[in-house]
């Protein structure tokens, strides 16, 4: 790299700038003394003591999971299904038709999704609640699983099935043993995308969300309505750490795979 | 000390292993394989060689049990194997990628169809390391596909293979990823192993060169036929068509027409003004009927004099030369505007040559050195 110009400079802090400050003040606000969120009064961690007796936002915190790992396993399920259909099952009747549906939620805006869920609730009488959310969310996260795990699938060479079917495995044995586990990490990827879509999913929960369970999205969504709180900021602020987390060990776990293989072969070469 | 000859398909006592009967299959409007009958004998070498799309790859995956005849049978030890699935059939295959399954070891690789069988553990654990023994692979054990070299994964899928001892193993393009040296080792390893474990092979392969190398027989197959089959010396010596004297080897074909003269003998008019060739062939000509006389660079001689007493002799012009270090082939290009091709040894350092570029040679060679073929 030659040296840097002061045009490179100002780009680069400019873009970041409009990413990252609106973040960084609500990380810095969730420290705030003062019960005005925009009048500094000095340091203090008060609000994340509160934040831990606030009955309501932990409900909401222990349900909004709960719907992620419920509604997220159901997609990934569903997804890898659906996937491993449309690549491998060879030409049927309406295939392109499927494929093709298969992708249209990604494009779905969110309220039609979230309205046509609930009348579909309504219609058939199911009491909206946790169960209805974890519905919702499983249909519309569905389509990205696919997404994610199709991709891999497509360049997973169909020998593998065969050579498995010949070593004596039924159709299920090999997708178990050799397919599966070559196409975990799709899996698990599109596990981790579904889980994130539905932690921070607030239109289509709250068209299919009864009084009896409140999301987080939801009660964050209403209570800044009445005014936002440094308590909202601490939540926030937890997030964005856990978040922050899962990204960086994700990546970390990916590059490691990478180096690890990368070395690997070239002792294999050498020796 | 006799050494017993291995051609049970001279035996009219023996039972083919293998019988395709009047097997057809066809992709859609697209014949793969068209009408074909074939025996193939318990502990043969049985080499499918052609150029790609000929249908060789589709005829191994329907011994394997991937794809269905459309029409005609497919017997395994007398039995139709049409509705037994790949899992269920005494067969086992090595794939031209290998497929080698990247999250198992090289040891889990070999033991994966043994413990799909349900063998017992120290069963599975002496019979995976007699497969590493055999392939000469015990320090790799351990390790995963992507952590050893091509050829050692070769060997690893061949182990695999053979790990469940099927009574018929096929290998599709089994040696095409490796470089030519480590290739012509490995022929001969799979030949020793074949030799060793006494196990049915059927490779598929369009090197011809290695067909000839590892097979007991060789099917020459075109557009979903078999075109001949016969050992690899037969297929090269004679060849029962221009197709297959052509695909096989260099081949000079001369066209002509023929005229008995004398019990098997044949003169063969093929050039306006030149003396007819003198040629035998066992097959029976009529007169005046079109023919190909196919006859391999190295039984053609090349000299500056006329030779004496050779039956055939015609003299051109060194048009090119093609050094290969120990042998040399010259093309020569006769008054009538015909190439001909020569092989000579390079029995002498090349500047000790008598002829050379642009110099008028001799060609010569006898009655019985090529074949006489109608098409």
């Amino acid at each position: 790299m030659n040296k840097t110009s002061w045009f490179n400079v100002v780009s680069l802090t400019l873009g970041f700038a409009f990413l990252y400050i609106p973040m960084i003040i609500l990380i810095i606000f969730s420290f705030n003394e003062s019960k005005l969120v925009t009048v500094w009064a000095g340091f203090s961690t008060k609000w994340y003591g509160e934040l831990l007796h606030n009955e309501a936002f932990l409900n909401a915190a222990w349900v909004t999971i709960k719907v992620a790992v419920f509604s997220s396993t159901i997609a990934t399920v569903l997804g890898t299904m659906a996937a491993y259909v449309l690549v491998r099952g060879g030409r049927f009747m309406g295939r392109t038709l499927f494929s093709g549906m298969i992708y249209a939620p990604l494009v779905m805006p969110e309220v039609i999704t979230g309205l046509s869920l609930l009348l579909l609730f309504i219609g058939i009488g199911l009491d909206r609640g946790v169960l209805t959310i974890v519905l919702a969310h499983s249909t519309f996260s569905m389509c990205y699983v696919s997404v994610v795990v199709s991709s891999r699938l497509v360049t997973f060479d169909r020998s593998l099935e065969e050579a498995a079917l010949d070593l004596g495995c039924s159709a299920a044995q090999a997708f178990r043993l050799v397919t599966l586990p070559i196409i975990a990490p799709a899996v698990i990827s599109g596990w981790l995308l579904a889980f994130t879509l539905s932690l921070d999913d607030l239109v289509i929960a709250s068209f299919t969300t009864g009084p009896s369970a409140t999301t987080l999205p939801i009660r964050i969504f209403s209570a800044v309505r009445l005014g936002v709180s440094p308590e909202i900021n601490a939540l926030s602020t937890i997030m964005i750490a856990i978040v922050t987390f899962g990204v960086i060990t994700a990546s970390l776990i990916t590059k490691h795979q990478m180096v690890r293989q990368k070395r690997e072969e070239q002792e294999a070469v050498r020796s | 000390m006799t050494t017993v000859e291995f051609e049970p398909w001279d035996d009219p006592q023996e039972k083919p292993l293998i019988h395709f009967q009047n097997v057809t299959k066809k992709f859609g409007e697209f014949t793969a394989i068209d009408n074909l009958t074939i025996d193939i004998y318990e502990r043969e070498f049985y080499a499918l060689l052609g150029p790609s799309g000929c249908g060789k790859t589709t005829l191994m995956r329907m011994l394997a049990g991937f794809e269905t005849p459309t029409t005609g049978k497919i017997l395994l030890a007398g039995q139709d194997i049409a509705p037994v699935p790949p899992n269920k059939r005494a067969t086992n295959m090595m794939f031209q990628s290998y497929a080698l399954f990247p999250h198992l070891s090289i040891w889990e690789n070999i033991a994966f169809g043994l413990k799909r069988e349900g063998m017992a553990k120290p069963d599975i654990n002496n019979r995976v390391d007699e497969m590493l023994r055999l392939t000469r692979l015990e320090q790799f054990a351990r390790r995963k596909p992507h952590q050893i070299s091509g050829g050692q994964r070769q060997r690893v899928a061949l182990a695999r293979s053979l790990a469940k001892a099927p009574k018929l193993l096929l290998l599709d393009e089994p040696l095409g990823a490796l470089d030519k040296k480590l290739r012509q080792e490995t022929q001969f390893e799979l030949m020793d192993i074949q030799e060793k474990t006494g196990t049915t092979f059927v490779i598929v392969t369009h090197d011809q060169e290695e067909a000839m190398t590892v097979a007991s027989r060789v099917a020459v197959m075109d557009h979903g036929k078999i075109i001949q089959v016969a050992t690899p010396d037969r297929i090269y010596e004679t060849p029962n068509s221009v197709y297959v004297a052509d695909f096989i080897g260099d081949v000079n074909i001369i066209e002509g027409t023929t005229s008995a003269a004398g019990e098997d003998s044949y003169s063969i008019d093929w050039a306006d003004g030149l003396a007819p060739l003198k040629a035998t062939s066992s097959v029976s000509f009529s007169d005046g009927q079109k023919c190909h006389l196919a006859i391999r660079p190295e039984k053609v001689a090349i000299s500056t004099d006329k030779p004496e007493g050779a039956a055939n002799t015609v003299q051109g012009r060194v048009l090119d030369i093609a050094y290969l270090g120990n042998i040399s082939t010259y093309h020569v290009e006769l008054p009538s505007g015909e190439v001909i091709k020569a092989q000579a040894a390079n029995t002498r350092r090349i500047s000790r040559r008598s002829y050379t570029w642009e110099d008028t040679v001799w060609l010569s060679w006898t009655a019985t050195a090529g074949v006489l073929l109608a098409s």
